[in-house]
């Protein structure tokens, strides 16, 4: 029997992108306020794991041309990346650098090394996520 | 460089993200693999030479004041085992280049060992028993990856105890973590081994010792804690069991070896009374295991479980004879280990099976392969002048000088089993009337001996050279037996 998913399908697609724009909030107010790549990460595969859910693997797959081993790899060379820039100033490992810059629209912000480092910690965690999920799911 | 201890950590791990992008183009994985382990090791030299002439090298992550950071020490202990581990990692993946097959080589299988180097090397080199925990599951998830690679019945059998063992000790670990830290407040091991005497409950730090024995004795595969090993290291295929035999059993012994001699001494009565019979037991438990299967993988696999015994007997009796004598024998047994597997493996491969008892009569065909074997085997069981003898002879001597003179005739008797157990590969298999043997090429034989054989070379040298390399080991135990320089490293800036 065919379920009918109309009712899934039409609330994912306002959904989907509700869930993106909360993990682009929560990524960002990592480092001073609870969140950061780790969550960001996770609440975007879920928003991709929610179309899988609506739509079929396949249809993602079409729209959503990622292959997510290459992009954990990439995500992982942008973190280690990061934290090696350490390793040229000759400070220890992991040492983070920052400054507060006058940006317009945003007004005073601080900048980090630590979001470049988030940034490869939420591609890991979107290739890892999806990589499992895809491997379980696609056995069937 | 402030960070050099951290580049034998973080080159392989560069290079198993890079590997990571282009699975199937078999020959990029294999040039970028080799050419990961080699700056690897390159780097690991440099760091030797740094250890070996300015002392104990630390580094707090983040440049956070030491206690608080995550520090990465180096000392001549664990300087010497990266560079050993590293050392065999790139042996078995010349090994595993003509052995581990292409279907394998293109699903991730360099990776998984760049990671796994990555975790035993962090492992190692840390100086955080929290980051200690989180470096053992980076390894165990790379063995994880390798002991289910390739997907055959056997090794999805035994993956699930593998996995199920491992997740429990894990779940150990934290716990004994959050003990250690709600008693002492701090997680830094320099720091732990300043505020451990400080601590007058003596009694709950014992049971925190002895929780930790129990975390670690999973990983090392002590007695009795040791059932899940012969099995699981049975499924995988030879290169990858040479890598495990070779590494993974040897961290838990480190962690061991590292925690008993730097904070946990405070009743030195119970625990290390208790360490020395549970490594006496270990030995007799493997020899038996050694002798009572006609499988050379499980043979080989069962001396792993002796030579734990062996280790941690020495580092028991907390003498500078012993202590050496353990660090001697750690480095030895990585080496000859690996070269023993790898030497079991071209058995199999030759004569198609693992059972003793359809082997014989290779000596006509591969002399030298005979007696290279043969001197691999008398290095494991300590015939002088080859590398098993002087660890041997120091833990020996450390067990007399201490209070364990019997564990010292234990070593002794049980050394002769250990020859039994090997020597009876060598009979069975190579002496004797013939048995049907599979045609190999020449090719094909040569590119799974030729690492084989400087593997064992090298512990030939180990050994006969014991001399040279026993001013390293006796700086090794310097920072074991004397916890200041390991803690003024770490907490003086």
């Amino acid at each position: 029997m065919r379920t009918n998913d109309v009712m899934l399908q039409t609330a994912t697609k306002v959904v989907t992108f509700i869930i993106l724009m909360f993990a682009v909030h929560i990524f960002f107010a990592g480092h001073y306020t609870p969140g950061g790549g780790f969550v960001g990460g996770l609440l975007t595969a879920s928003a991709i794991v929610l179309l899988m859910l609506a739509f079929d693997i396949p249809t993602i797959k079409k729209i959503l041309p990622i292959n997510y081993v290459v992009l954990t790899a990439v995500g992982l060379l942008i973190a280690i990346a990061t934290a090696s820039a350490s390793i040229i100033f000759d400070v220890p490992f992991f040492t983070h650098a920052y400054d507060y810059f006058d940006l317009p629209l945003f007004g005073k912000t601080s900048l980090h090394s630590a979001l470049l480092f988030d940034i490869g910690v939420y591609l890991v965690v979107v290739g890892v996520t999806m990589t499992i999920i895809q491997t379980i799911g696609e056995d069937e | 460089m402030s960070n050099l201890a951290l580049f034998p950590i973080v080159i392989p791990l560069i290079f198993a993200a890079i590997l990571m992008l282009f699975p199937k183009k078999l020959h990029m994985q294999r040039t970028v693999a080799i050419a990961g382990v080699v700056t690897t090791l390159a780097s690991a030299l440099i760091l030797f030479s740094k250890v070996n002439s300015d002392g104990v090298q630390a580094v707090t992550l983040g440049s956070w004041p030491a206690p608080f950071g995550i520090s990465m020490v180096s000392d001549m202990f664990s300087v010497l085992l990266v560079l050993s581990s590293t050392i065999v990692t790139m042996f078995v993946l010349f090994y595993s280049i003509p052995t581990i097959g292409v279907k394998r080589e293109q699903s991730f299988y360099y990776p998984a060992v760049l990671f796994l180097m990555t975790g035993v090397n962090g492992a190692f080199t840390t100086g955080d028993i929290f980051n200690l925990f989180v470096f053992i599951e980076v390894l165990l998830m790379a063995s994880y990856a390798l002991i289910v690679h390739g997907g055959e019945k056997p090794q999805l059998r035994e993956s699930i105890k593998y996995l199920l063992v491992n997740i429990i000790s894990s779940a150990l670990f934290v716990s004994a973590v959050a003990y250690l830290y709600s008693v002492t407040g701090t997680l830094n091991m320099a720091d732990l081994a300043v505020k451990i005497p400080q601590i007058e409950a003596v009694g709950i730090l014992t049971v925190i010792a002895v929780l930790f024995l129990v975390v670690f004795g999973f990983k090392a595969a002590i007695f009795p804690l040791y059932f899940w090993l012969p099995g699981s290291y049975f499924a995988p295929p030879m290169a990858i069991l040479a890598l495990f035999g070779a590494l993974l059993t040897k961290v838990g012994v480190y962690a061991i070896m590292r925690t008993y001699t730097l904070f946990f001494t405070m009743n030195t009565g119970f625990t290390h009374e208790l360490l020395a019979i549970i490594a006496i037991l270990t030995i007799l438990a493997g020899c038996v295991g050694a002798l009572a299967y006609f499988d050379v993988k499980k043979i080989i696999i069962y001396n792993i479980i002796i030579a734990v015994g062996v280790i941690l007997f020495g580092i028991s009796q907390m003498n500078a004879a012993g202590v050496e004598g353990s660090i001697f024998y750690l480095v030895h047994d990585m080496l000859i280990k690996a070269a023993l597997f790898l030497l079991v493996g071209i058995l199999t491969v030759i004569f198609g099976t693992s059972d003793l008892r359809k082997m014989g009569g290779l000596i006509k065909n591969y002399p030298v392969f005979g007696w290279t074997f043969l001197v691999a085997a008398f290095g494991l069981a300590g015939i002088p002048p080859l590398s098993g003898f002087p660890g041997k002879l120091l833990i020996v001597q450390g067990g007399f000088e201490g209070t364990h003179f019997w564990g010292s005739l234990v070593i002794l008797a049980t050394s002769l089993l250990v020859l039994l157990s090997v020597v009876r590969i060598f009979i069975y298999a190579f002496w004797g009337e013939p048995a049907r043997i599979k045609t190999i090429n020449r090719k094909h034989y040569l590119s799974m001996f030729v690492p084989t054989a400087i593997l064992v070379a090298l512990t030939v040298v180990l050994g006969a050279g014991a001399e040279l390399f026993m001013p390293f080991i006796s700086d090794a135990g310097e920072v074991l037996l004397n916890p200041s320089l390991y803690i003024d490293a770490v907490l003086k800036e």
